[in-house]
């Protein structure tokens, strides 16, 4: 049988031994924490708390705004020190809760949850949503709405995304050796959602164990499938995992959900069991610290709103000068100039290089060889578009289907004059994008 | 430490690929069939090449310096120019004729275009075809201390007999570096092996041209025929290193291998039909000028649109 993937795609030097082998370690945070207000898709929270209030471990510090938003708890004890702009790792200024940590962890009274079988759909999505559960993946949309599509008897398939295909990145696959039950569970929560759903575990095989496991854990489960995926980037991209997994493709316009699907990253899903099963909010995600820079790589658990420097720190330091840092993955992370800003939801890695290839290799006239139209995943000629984008040619960008691209990098990655190509095509899909919501 | 770290726009790595490595393993893949040349034709071939690729590296160079550009002779393309253009002239052509195409094809066909990626025409077949209109008689004689024969080709044309064997060896008259079809495949096994070139526009070139002489080319499904077709003149040579030429052949794959189909129909009419044995350096030329067309009318379709499966 031909393995479960994609056309297109790239297979750079993964990096993943370095951090993989070790148990993921709790970190204490021992500066303030600082909790921006927009950690997801949608409309900033709005804060409850003011300065000078004390708050607890578990304790929701802003609310949802609006529909598409997601509320906010403190993840230490202590008080609240400021209500004030602070930086995030995309390098805006956020407004920002910041909370001096008092260092008694002390909990609020969790509320005492029934079994998750006496639960009525609403709530169960009730609970997801007050636990201000996001995309953990990157995205950050807010999670309780893509398990409440219009035609929930209509989605077939609930889709762990397991990939985890970026370079570098192991939180997802030590989270799933770690808490395999959890990861179960919070599929067997969703699957409680849809009627006529089937969960599939979609994970690369370049983790065989992984793969191991958790067919060994759903072998009596006979809803959920385990499926080893062809190890190549992007395999973990939404529509690709759709289309390996189910053989379905839907194009930039379409949902999830316009093919029976819902899919969900693994930090997700075990939050969706936390909420449900613990009726405890989001207020931990798994870091991977990793790079030739950092002295001991390995994975995180943090409390949402710890400092990266404190991140750094408890990765032993720097071994070496690093010359440029990651936050997330090599292919689709932010380079950060200040390790001075908060852990998010969507943190998935601090990477620190000690040599930035970027800068290193110079851009030069394209020589039309078509290696990013080998690799790009979403079909398109990467280096026509980017002639478009540059020249601003709004109406052959959008003809030449400028709007499919998924931003993956695939085609900067392999270009051998080093074009910027993601870059431009990225910039030219957001100002169409901002155009066409006006 | 902020202003110690470097920040840019994701994706934060890249290959090892670059331009200047894909142009020196062209060079690399060419040396079979120039080292051949050498040992077939003698000195005289040895001279061509050198004063080829020395004429095409330096056109670039002073193009750029009095033009105040930046100078990127470091990308190894004017050798592969150079290289590609002195295996396509006769070994006994003088040696100003290597000049005066290597100056064509840089600054005419290449450098006015706007340089690397620009040009709309292969530059090194540009020249051959403005060397063989302007110098006619020097560019088809091709006689020489080796050998006085017409090229198998011609004899072919005219009715007479050729050996197969020496053909795919290279022991016959032609230019410098496309008589040795073992050679030559040599080398583009090994920019197959790289990933460099594929077999689409190769593979559809050559067997929409064995098509084409089966149907038309008076001999029926004749493999003697056939062979000396394949094995003589310009078509491995062409097939292999000109059409494939990334900057004028089409970039969609569907376009390549339309292409290619059109490169073996074109090549077959001015083979069979036309007044000279040859005909490959002007069905690339003319097959370059319709890549934007082809690339056209064979957009791929987008994943989601259709485009997902192939």
């Amino acid at each position: 049988m031909a393995k479960l993937t994609f056309v297109g795609g790239i297979h750079p030097y993964d990096g993943k031994d370095l951090s993989k082998d070790k148990p993921i370690k709790e970190v204490l945070p021992k500066g303030d924490l600082v909790y921006p207000l927009s950690q997801h898709i949608g409309a900033p929270a709005t804060a409850i708390v003011k300065k000078g209030d004390k708050v607890l471990v578990g304790q929701k510090i802003a609310e949802a705004t609006g529909f598409v938003s997601a509320p906010i708890y403190a993840t230490v004890s202590g008080t609240v020190k400021a209500v004030e702009p602070r930086r995030v790792v995309t390098g805006d200024n956020v407004m920002s809760i910041v909370v001096e940590n008092d260092g008694a962890y002390e909990e609020v009274e969790w509320p005492a949850v029934k079994p998750f079988e006496e639960l009525t759909r609403e709530e169960k999505i009730d609970m997801i949503k007050e636990a201000g559960i996001v995309g953990m993946g990157g995205a950050g949309f807010p999670t309780f709405i893509k398990l409440s599509p219009k035609e929930p008897e209509k989605i077939e398939y609930v889709i762990v995304n397991c990939a985890e295909c970026e370079p570098y990145l192991t939180s997802d696959y030590r989270k799933m050796m770690e808490e395999p039950e959890k990861l179960i569970g919070g599929l067997k929560v969703s699957l409680s959602l849809f009627e006529n759903a089937r969960g599939i575990l979609a994970v690369e095989d370049n983790k065989p164990d992984c793969v191991e496991l958790l067919k060994k854990l759903t072998k009596d489960e006979p809803k959920i499938t385990v499926k080893a995926l062809k190890t190549k980037y992007p395999q973990g991209s939404e529509r690709h995992l759709i289309y390996a997994t189910t053989g379905r493709a839907i194009n930039s316009s379409q949902l999830p959900a316009d093919a029976g699907c819902v899919v969900n990253n693994v930090d997700t899903v075990i939050a969706i069991y936390n909420a449900v099963m613990e009726g405890k909010p989001l207020m931990y995600r798994i870091v991977t610290v990793t790079g030739d820079a950092i002295a001991n790589p390995r994975n995180f658990k943090v409390r949402i709103g710890t400092n990266y420097n404190e991140l750094i720190e408890e990765a032993g330091g720097f071994k070496q000068q690093p010359e440029k840092i990651v936050s997330g993955g090599p292919m689709m992370g932010f380079g950060i100039f200040d390790l001075n800003v908060p852990t998010t939801k969507t943190s998935s890695a601090l990477l620190c290089m000690t040599k930035d290839e970027v800068a290193a290799m110079q851009p030069s006239a394209c020589i039309n060889c078509g290696k990013c139209v080998e690799v790009c995943p979403g079909r398109v000629v990467p280096s026509k578009l980017a002639d478009y984008a540059e020249n601003y040619n709004e109406e052959a960008f959008v003809k030449n289907n400028g709007m499919e691209c998924c931003e993956c990098g695939c085609c900067s990655y392999v270009c051998p004059a080093k074009r910027p190509l993601t870059q431009v095509i990225k910039s030219m899909r957001k100002m169409q994008l901002a155009k066409k919501k006006k | 430490m902020s202003d110690l770290m470097k920040v840019s726009s994701n994706p934060h790595i890249r290959s090892k690929v670059t331009t200047s490595n894909i142009m020196l393993a062209v060079v690399i893949a060419l040396l079979p069939a120039a080292g051949f040349g050498i040992y077939n034709f003698g000195l005289d071939a040895l001279i061509l090449i050198l004063v080829t690729v020395a004429s095409t590296v330096l056109t670039e160079f002073l193009y750029e310096k009095l033009m105040h550009k930046p100078v990127t002779i470091g990308d190894y393309s004017a050798v592969v120019t150079g290289l590609l253009l002195a295996l396509n002239l006769p070994p006994a052509a003088p040696w100003w004729i290597g000049v005066i195409g290597g100056v064509f094809a840089i600054l005419v066909v290449k450098m006015l275009f706007g340089g690397l990626g620009q040009n709309f025409m292969n530059p090194a077949l540009g020249a051959r075809c403005f060397l063989l209109i302007s110098y006619t008689s020097i560019m088809c004689n091709f006689e020489c201390d080796t050998y006085t024969g017409a090229t198998p080709l011609a004899t072919l044309k005219a009715g007479g007999n050729v050996n197969i064997l020496d053909m795919v060896i290279g022991r016959t008259a032609g230019t410098i570096g496309e008589t040795s079809m073992i050679a030559i495949v040599l080398g583009a096994c090994f920019l197959i092996l790289l990933g460099i070139i594929d077999l689409r526009i190769p593979g559809s070139y050559i067997v929409s041209f064995v098509i084409f002489i089966i149907l038309f080319g008076g001999h029926g499904f004749n493999p003697t025929f056939i062979s000396a077709h394949l094995a003589g003149g310009g078509l491995m040579l062409g097939a292999f290193f000109m059409a494939t030429d990334y900057v004028t052949r089409p970039i969609t794959k569907k376009g390549q291998y339309l292409y290619g189909i059109f490169l073996g129909i074109l090549t077959g009419i001015f083979r069979i039909f036309g007044p000279s044995a040859e005909g490959v350096s002007y069905a690339i030329i003319i097959g370059n000028l319709l890549v934007p067309l082809i690339e056209k009318i064979t957009l791929p379709k987008a994943f989601g649109k259709g485009g997902e499966k192939a």
